[in-house]
């Protein structure tokens, strides 16, 4: 079984779904038998989800106004 | 379909008048996407960003294959013009001590620090305490090499194959990147925590 720190390092790769089958059969068996690890990968999950939440990102009327203004403008 | 179609009848001159229109609309259509899309890349730097990107995609408007492709190809150009407004504006260069990051963890941090006492969920209570506006403010004291790529995977919905084909860079050196942005993503959420206070009110 891997140790610990491998299974860890590998975790968010893991759930990109960018480590290969043979990593991955690795890292499951290592979550299937190590509860601290799981911790972490419901803690990496939690993360994952924070990164991908809501930004407040509507666009201001006044900056929308110059960018249409640079549109207009183009090639004159 | 051919963007510049010179027909009988119709001089260069026309066609050029009609790129320019179908540029205009494609890109005045796109625009709150594209500014909010720059600004979770590059913060307050959004509006030069999303300048310089309407202003080369203009400029290589017939480099467009099909019109279908406009809005993914102008993110492309937006991507790009992201970096480079990032790179321009690059506050001191910030010299991060990777093996230290490399080591650091933010779930042993928070088990270690126990910063809520009495909960038997305190990964996740610390978690709870950043809101969209906290997790924006830590995102952007990243620098934008690890920030870009971070924010394209897990925002937008990039795969790391894709990125590395639109920027132009290895897929080793887009995970690679993708990895260290992730460890300093951790590491700047506690430090802007203890920073900010945010978890002393989580305790009271
Ligand atoms: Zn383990």
């Amino acid at each position: 079984m891997i140790s610990c720190h491998d299974a860890v390092r590998q975790l968010w790769e893991y759930l990109d779904g960018t480590v290969d089958q043979a990593d991955r059969a690795l890292v499951e068996e290592h979550l299937s038998r190590c509860r601290r690890c799981c911790g972490e990968m419901e803690f990496a999950q939690e993360l994952r989800r924070l990164l991908a939440g809501p930004v407040p990102a509507d666009i201001p009327a006044e900056v929308q106004r110059r960018l249409n203004q640079t549109l207009e403008e183009m090639d004159r | 379909m051919d963007l510049l179609d010179v027909r009988p009848g119709k001089t260069v001159e026309d066609s050029r008048t009609d790129q320019r229109e179908s540029f205009r609309d494609l890109a005045s259509s796109q625009l709150p996407r594209l500014y909010s899309i720059a600004r979770r890349l590059v913060g307050d730097d959004a509006e030069d960003a999303v300048q310089d990107c309407l202003l080369k995609g203009f400029q290589r408007y017939d480099q467009l294959k099909s019109a279908e492709s406009g809005p993914a190809w102008l993110t492309t150009i937006l991507v790009n013009s992201c970096h480079d407004v990032g790179r321009a504006c690059a506050r001191r260069p910030q010299a991060i001590d990777f093996d230290d990051v490399e080591r650091f963890s933010l779930y042993r941090k928070i088990a270690y620090e126990d910063p809520f006492p009495y909960s038997d969920s305190l990964h996740l209570d610390f978690l709870g305490e950043f809101g969209p506006e906290d997790v924006h403010a830590v995102l952007m004291r990243l620098p934008p090499l690890y920030r870009i790529p971070l924010v394209l995977v897990h925002m937008e919905g990039f795969l790391a194959k894709e990125l590395a084909r639109r920027l132009d860079v290895p897929l080793g050196t887009v995970l690679a990147r993708l990895h260290r942005g992730r460890k300093l993503f951790e590491k700047e959420l506690w430090e802007y925590a203890e920073e900010t206070g945010l978890l002393k009110e989580g305790t009271s």
